[in-house]
């Protein structure tokens, strides 16, 4: 690990005042789970690591007038153990659930998960975000059961947040600041794919914090996660789906689907979504759902299988929202 | 008149025993689960040094220059070495190219970093799945025939063919593999984490022109090995040059996870193309197998003779098998080196062949038992397994034809192995305060031999298991050999045995006057030394102790495997049977075990509670590389993708399933002596999952580990779900 400066910050200006002009220059720590991991392997060196921890302001999990408002440190165990979560937003609830370690729900941090970087192993290995090597990318000849099946490259890695795609499902906005402001961000918006190797997969510039996530009430909401698993152990999924289903009587008024770990970024259906309005969930609409939803599929040479994948998260998603299962168990 | 003069080291009658066969906890559990146990991956004495290793990131590459002047600059450091200087060829990724030492860990990982090393990169294959691509770097055996195999396959009223495989995978030692070194002046001590205390000080002696008698080896634990921890290695060799540069200070290396996942061994793939057929019976009359596997560079893993595996003696074959050499670390023993394999392929095949016959894979196993060497164990176990299993209930012909997408299914799996003992010494001394000392250069690999001394010592001495102070893991003890091949419990039973036997001799004769009588009327037993049949003569143990005034007793005893046999305290070969019950989600092809029930036998089992231990891990691993482990490499660019424990997957606590184990243990496998567990049960697991997969979901799935991926496309090949 390349040496660097440490700073603890007690409030948030101060944090502030200690990020930079380059990621370069200084990096944000809260758990820890992700950016440790990507020092050690010098994938990633900074100037400047500055501990979020300390800053009271922000943490803890909320009710406001519009809904709920979560810490950007709130770990995933809390996030799990609220029961304002647990009641409302069972679609965030799952996906803090499905992070299956134990001590990584104990030290990773909502924000954290927001901001991590994707685990593509070709990333990992030093061979840039766009798995590059003379020029031409490693992935679709290479190893890529674990990749995107959305989005076409040359970004190939898949989004590695848990949250996201719940968040994005419930219509979340995302709370940024730096020392000349605060800006607010859809969750959909938040997460880019990165038009070049050096860029990030979300919309933060790097003198930027995330500060807090406001969702919405989901109050008559029906939602839910899905996750499909290799293993019930920790591991990252092989495809995931968060649904959010605001409802008029028995039938759909309006429907989100969002897709996890099958592209650069939580994966919208929109169509698909937009095909449940109206009508009410079934295992017959759910499957048309879900068929929607991959329908727009580039899968790569070793990776067809997360097409059905995704499929079935869909299904399963939009029939526990839907109270049609017995509840979201992940596979 | 019995025969005084030749002492009775045979195993109490089983009626008899009083500690031998019933379970005790182990003696270091305590210690190992609270942490206070100190692995020699935990210790820093003062002054230690932290070595560090520099590897190769290319599969095939010639050192062209190599320049270490910056990590000379770096504070801390105390010495550098060169291990692949230029012009030297570096064949598989993670080599150890060069070698540091500093005075902190920081240190020394910058300083690796520092060496600049250029490379020609040279041709590599780094996988051998696709056997149509390895080139010449495949090298056939000659083939093997035995009887009329065309004729038979001619007659056959049913003939299966299908192609299986199974990856390289690791070994995963919890410690990884390293050790500390102090090499001051002319002494040696090496604190290494061994499967060899014994042994490995004289082959780190031999690369480093040290005599053995000058090396000190000492381990309290070791945090598994698996059969990939006997050599020294360049690490050792490396550790301790590096701690003579250093003036003789202790310099530790342990591998770091990614290099122990790419160089300190593996278990070598196998994949094959198995042609098997049957009468109308069901009775296997021909096999043919073309079968290919690499351990890395040397080719090598599998051979020809290992197939078919257990049902030896199918009349007709047909056997040919091909060495694939890659650039990737080389394999080593991996527990049951190449058994897991073969009774994949072999298991996997006869399940198909019972499929296609529209037989219960339990019958054909059952009616082809006479094939195997052993037929009324393997009889006896597929019986037991069964019922265990509730079989005739649960098993269904291939495809669950329940409703939902969750299918559920049954299926069989088959090992053997050897497990004589292997060459030990054991110096047993009685102490008059009547304190026990039994000491033997052996390790307790997390088996529990530790504890399986002391129990043999204390039903010889009639003492209670706590009285008897273990010493092993330090080579000043009486040598004792590696742990491996599961040769451990039989070898360091019958020399702990046979040397508490002629110190307890020692001590009657001391005594006996004493008492009246003569030794031969006397037994230990309840911590007294007590007359025959005439309990109102006897001595407490430690007033027969004090007898022995100022003289304590000291008395050898030794297992000879060349001899072991005619004496009849342990012996080898055992079978093993299990049955994989597991349900299939045939949407998203992820497989969940319900049961996995073993039975073995394994002679006279001295600790049923660690004996049943072995088998519970030994489950897990089966579980582990049935269903998640493989070693992922990318042809394009010579390397291995999933050096970590994050992609390279094992089983969690909550993947694993009910694992039911059952004991063979009966007068008739008890009367042939004491026989190895460890490897055994690690062998039909791999075969019983994918057989059971197969089962539940109507298709095989050809390629373990039994992942999404390939249960959709197997179910995908077959058409519609199950």
């Amino acid at each position: 690990m390349t040496p660097f400066e440490y700073s603890s910050p007690a409030s948030l200006n101060e944090a502030l005042g200690l990020l930079g002009a380059s990621w370069s220059d200084a990096v944000v720590l809260a758990g820890g789970t992700d950016l440790i991991s990507l020092m050690k392997d010098g994938v990633f060196s900074t100037k400047r690591v500055v501990n979020v921890k300390d800053i009271k302001d922000l943490g803890g999990i909320h009710k406001t007038g519009h809904g709920l408002r979560i810490g950007s440190t709130v770990t995933f165990d809390e996030l799990a153990s609220s029961p304002l979560v647990r009641g409302e937003y069972p679609a965030l609830h799952e996906a803090a659930l499905g992070i299956a370690s134990p001590q990584i729900r104990n030290m990773g941090t909502v924000g954290g998960d927001l901001c991590q970087r994707p685990r593509c192993w070709y990333y990992r290995g030093g061979y840039g975000l766009f798995a590059m090597k003379d020029g031409k990318s490693l992935v679709p000849n290479g190893e890529n059961k674990y990749h995107a099946i959305f989005g076409g490259g040359p970004a190939y890695f898949v989004s590695a947040s848990s949250l996201g795609p719940a968040l994005v499902a419930l219509g979340a906005t995302i709370k940024l600041a730096s020392s000349s402001g605060s800006r607010t961000v859809e969750a959909a918006k938040f997460f880019v794919t990165p038009s070049d190797e050096n860029a990030r997969e979300i919309d933060l510039k790097p003198n930027e914090l995330v500060t807090e996530i406001l969702v919405p009430s989901a109050s008559g909401v029906k939602n839910a996660t899905y996750e499909i698993r290799q293993r019930e152990a920790i591991d990252w999924p092989l495809a995931a789906a968060s649904v959010a289903l605001h409802m008029k009587g028995s039938s759909v008024d309006k429907a989100s689907i969002v897709l996890g770990h099958v592209a650069p970024t939580p994966w919208e259906a929109s169509q698909a979504a937009a095909g449940l309005a109206g009508k009410t969930i079934s295992e017959d609409t759910a499957s048309q759902a879900a068929e929607a939803a991959v329908a727009g599929a580039q899968p790569l040479s070793q990776n067809g299988y997360k097409v059905q994948l995704a499929k079935v998260a869909v299904k399963r998603a939009l029939l526990a929202a839907a109270g049609k299962a017995h509840t979201a168990h992940h596979a | 008149m019995p025969d005084t003069t030749t002492p009775n080291y045979h195993w109490p009658p089983m009626a008899d025993r009083r500690v031998i066969g019933k379970s005790h906890s182990r003696l270091d559990g305590i210690q190992k689960a609270s942490g206070a146990a100190k692995y020699n991956s935990d210790i820093k004495p003062d002054g230690m040094l932290f070595g560090a290793i520099l590897s190769c990131p290319h599969a095939h590459a010639r050192v062209t220059s190599i320049d270490t002047s910056g990590a000379e600059k770096i504070p801390g450091v105390t010495a550098v070495r060169v291990i692949m200087g230029p012009g030297k060829e570096v064949q598989w990724g993670g080599a150890e190219v060069a070698s540091v030492s500093a005075t902190s860990e920081e240190a020394a990982n910058d300083a690796v970093k520092a060496i600049k090393v250029e490379y020609e990169e040279l041709p590599f294959l780094v996988r051998e799945d696709d056997i149509g691509k390895a080139g010449n770097r495949a090298k056939a055996a000659g083939e093997q025939v035995t009887g009329d195999p065309d004729k038979a396959f001619q007659e056959a009223a049913y003939t299966n063919e299908g192609d299986y495989g199974i990856p390289v995978i690791t070994h995963c030692c919890l410690e990884s593999h390293g050790g500390m070194v102090a090499w001051d002046g002319d002494k040696v001590t090496y604190w290494p984490s061994t499967q060899n205390v014994s042994g490995i000080g004289g082959d780190l002696g031999r690369a480093i022109n040290v005599s053995a008698a000058n090396i000190h080896v000492h381990q309290d634990h070791i945090g598994g090995g698996f059969g990939s921890k006997f050599p020294a290695d360049l690490w050792g060799v490396e550790a301790a040059q590096l701690s003579k540069q250093s003036g003789g200070k202790p310099v530790k290396i342990f591998l770091d996870r990614k290099t122990e996942l790419l160089i300190a061994g593996n278990r070598p793939s196998a994949f094959g193309h198995i042609k098997v057929s049957a009468d109308k019976d069901g009775k296997i009359t021909a096999w043919e197998s073309k079968t290919w596997s690499t351990g890395g560079l040397a080719g090598g893993g599998l051979s020809a003779d290992l197939f078919p595996y257990v049902y030896r003696k199918v009349p007709n074959r047909r056997i040919n098998h091909t060495a694939v050499s890659t650039n990737t670390g080389s394999a080593r023993a991996w527990r049951a080196p190449n058994h897991e394999q073969a009774s994949y392929l072999t298991c996997s095949a006869i399940e198909d062949l019972a499929a296609k016959m529209k037989m219960d894979p339990l019958d054909v196993f059952l009616k082809n038992a006479d094939l195997t060497m052993r037929e009324e164990a393997y009889t006896s176990q597929l019986k037991k397994a069964a019922e265990l299993a509730d079989w005739k209930k649960n098993w269904h012909q291939r495809g669950d034809s329940g409703s939902g997408p969750v299918k559920r299914g049954l299926g069989i799996g088959v090992g053997t192995w050897g497990g004589a003992g292997h060459a030990s010494q054991c110096q047993a001394t009685i102490h008059p305060d009547g304190s026990v000392e039994v000491e033997l250069g052996s390790q307790d690999l997390g088996t529990g031999t530790r504890t399986i001394i002391a129990m043999v010592a204390a039903e010889t001495l009639g003492l209670p298991v706590s009285a008897i102070n273990v010493k092993i893991g330090d080579s000043t003890y009486p040598p004792s050999g590696a742990s491996g091949g599961s040769t451990t419990v039989g070898g360091v039973s019958s020399s702990t045995r046979k040397a508490t036997v002629n110190a307890l001799d020692k001590l009657l004769a001391a005594v006996a006057p004493s008492l009246g009588t003569t030794p031969d009327k006397l037994e230990a037993v309840d911590r007294r030394i007590v007359v025959k049949g005439d309990t109102s003569k006897s001595l407490t143990w430690e007033a027969a102790c004090r007898k022995l005034g100022t003289n304590k007793i000291s008395e050898a005893g030794e297992n000879n495997p060349r001899t072991a046999p005619r004496e009849g305290l342990n012996t080898g070969g055992v079978a093993g049977v299990q049955i994989a019950d597991v349900s299939v989600d045939t949407e998203t092809g992820i497989v969940k075990m319900n049961r996995l029930i073993a039975v073995h036998d394994c002679g006279l089992v001295i600790n049923p509670k660690t004996a049943e231990s072995q088998i519970f891990g030994a489950c897990i691993m089966s579980v582990c590389s049935a269903l998640f482990e493989e070693r992922v490499a990318d042809q394009q660019i010579g390397r291995v993708l999933n050096p970590d424990m994050e992609f390279y997957k094992l089983a969690g606590i909550m993947d694993i399933g009910e694992i039911i184990v059952h004991l063979d243990i009966s007068p008739e496998n008890d009367k042939r002596g004491v026989v190895g567990l460890g490897e055994p049960p690690a062998i039909p697991g791999d075969a019983a999952i994918g057989n059971a997969v197969a089962n539940a979901i109507g298709v095989r799935v050809p390629q373990l580990p039994v992942t999404a991926d390939r249960v959709l496309a197997a179910l995908a090949s077959k058409g519609g779900n199950a």
